[in-house]
């Protein structure tokens, strides 16, 4: 903020602004086109029927419980990634960045055949008397594969733009590693942490393909929104209008959480330097 | 002062950009249309041109073959196919999707359009399709009767009822009294033969067909309830059809002898 009005210098051409424009007009654009197609007089109806509360129910908590889930399992790789060189590391990397790029569909079948009941570790979770296929948690392990990527990433620029001077000062004080991880680290990179928790979050919303493909699609069930969107279009297309507007309602206020956090917690950061 | 006026020219050239952006938009179904035409203007007493068929997910198999024998049987005529399930292709077609041809998977879709006046004539009944049961192929829960899906333990995956292979389960359902227990309802009957084929679900419900073109993946248990709810295929041009004898001609090739013998190969039934 201070930066800025010191010079009222941007440095952005103007022609920038009118290519900018166009793209928020590309985006923007299909949103205007589907809130022209809501059948208002009936959406409160349709948005509060049985099954839509239902589904947004299944996908609130799916969604909360697999961006648990991505914390717990990307903090870590986040850490290794940043902080630990080894070899086969850029491999690593690639292979977590991969379910960003991987069409939905193809991670679903990929968690077919690791936790489906012929699968890699499914057979053995079958014989210990679990059942993964056609759960709540199927739809939990889908979502965290999907979504995972969008933590770590955000949780290892954070780590290396905050850098580790902070963390030696630390150690030579005597700090022992997880004391200086709990006490220095994950405080520096909360922002970061935060915004990479809302974002696997909205992405775990928006989980369609992977639980599709492994989950199956019952009601209360396995049913997320996105699946009762694409069902309901089948035959209620107002139904499948509204339900989208919900979802994107909720997205956009979940990613719009995302991007003040950092912005504001940046700047004492910033005053450091 | 210059500042703001620059401001002010890229907002002007922002405008012209999005209004340029939505001139394409809307511009799109009448460019693909007029191509349609140019095709279609070529049009002599023999049958030459392009058309594009509309036709349900589970026609795939049948009418890509069809299209083909038709090609070779009429030089100079090319069918573009598009396969996908019948509300969907309904949709696209009711927003301005240039299609010749609509074969659907049920009547319902069919009357969808023939409502929204986008048919030319009355649509034709050419094939009819029951279902089935699949399962694995060394059936693991030893399904042998409709009854046996109703088992407790069995995992049953069936189609949701607002598809129409869902609607033809509840029907049967309704019909016979027993009531299923699915683990699963899917969107698509491709879902359910997934499910199936993965060996995740004990048994699924299917058309007869899709047993056929699975092959040896998964085991067709056929069941005598089934004729309880028979589904039948329409097929029509569509009204907007720009190489409307091409259109009849290939109509004509699926409801006669030859498109007769194809589908009941596959394992449709006649209407």
């Amino acid at each position: 903020m201070n930066r800025r009005s010191g010079t009222g210098y941007t440095g952005i051409p103007p022609w920038i602004y009118a290519i900018a424009a166009a793209g928020a007009v590309f985006v923007l654009l299909p949103l205007v086109a589907m809130v022209a197609k809501v059948n208002w007089p009936q959406f409160i109806p349709l948005i509060t029927s049985e099954s839509s509360l239902t589904a947004l129910g299944l996908s609130l908590r799916t969604s909360a419980t697999s961006t648990a889930a991505c914390v717990v399992l990307g903090v870590p790789l986040a850490l290794v990634l940043a902080r630990s060189p080894f070899p086969g590391q850029r491999l690593l990397r690639a292979f977590v960045l991969l379910p960003l790029v991987l069409p939905p569909v193809v991670g679903g079948i990929a968690l077919l055949y690791t936790f489906g009941r012929q699968g890699l570790l499914g057979r053995s979770l079958e014989m210990a008397g679990i059942q993964i296929a056609f759960s709540t948690t199927a739809v939990v392990l889908a979502q965290t594969f999907v979504a995972l990527p969008f933590l770590v990433v955000s949780l290892e620029g954070a780590l290396r733009t905050a850098g580790n001077k902070y963390e030696a000062v630390a150690a030579t004080l005597g700090a022992r590693p997880s004391t200086v991880l709990r006490r220095v680290t994950i405080p520096l990179v909360l922002p970061g942490l935060a915004s990479g928790a809302v974002l696997s979050f909205a992405r775990s919303l928006g989980e369609f393909g992977a639980t599709l493909t492994f989950a199956g699609s019952l009601q209360g069930v396995t049913r997320t929104l996105p699946l009762e969107i694409y069902l309901q279009r089948e035959t209620d297309a107002d139904a499948a209008v509204a339900l989208s507007l919900l979802l994107v309602a909720v997205a956009v206020a979940v990613v719009g959480l995302s991007y003040r956090r950092p912005r504001v917690d940046a700047a004492p950061e910033g005053a450091f330097r | 002062m210059s500042l703001p006026r620059r401001h002010v020219t890229a907002l002007l050239v922002a405008g012209a950009l999005t209004a340029g952006l939505a001139g394409c938009a809307s511009g799109a179904p009448g460019a693909t249309g007029g191509s349609t035409a140019a095709a279609g203007g070529s049009t002599t007493p023999a049958l030459t041109g392009t058309i594009t068929v509309f036709a349900a997910a589970s026609l795939k198999a049948t009418f890509t073959k069809l299209a083909s024998d038709f090609e070779a049987e009429h030089p100079g005529t090319k069918i573009a196919l598009n396969f996908a399930g019948s509300s969907d292709l309904v949709t696209q077609i009711t927003q301005g999707a240039p299609a010749d041809v609509f074969a659907s998977a049920d009547t319902k879709n069919m009357t969808k359009l023939t409502d929204a006046k986008l048919t030319d004539g009355a649509p034709a009944n050419f094939a009819t399709n029951t279902l089935e049961i699949a399962v694995p192929p060394s059936n693991p829960a030893s399904i042998s009767s409709f009854a046996d899906l109703a088992r407790p333990g069995v995992k049953v995956v069936v189609c949701a009822p607002q598809v129409p292979c869902g609607a033809a389960t509840d029907t049967v359902e309704k019909a016979t009294g027993t009531t299923l227990a699915p683990v699963s309802e899917e969107s698509s009957v491709t879902d359910v033969l997934g499910k199936v084929t993965s060996g995740e679900a004990d048994a699924g419900l299917v058309y007869v067909t899709d047993v056929k073109t699975a092959g040896a993946k998964i085991k067709g248990i056929p069941f005598p309830e089934s004729d309880q709810a028979v589904n039948t295929y329409p097929i029509a041009t569509v009204g907007t059809s720009q190489n409307k004898e091409l259109a009849a001609a290939f109509i004509a090739t699926v409801t006669g002898s030859e498109g007769k013998k194809v589908l009941s190969d596959a394992g449709f039934g006649t209407p």
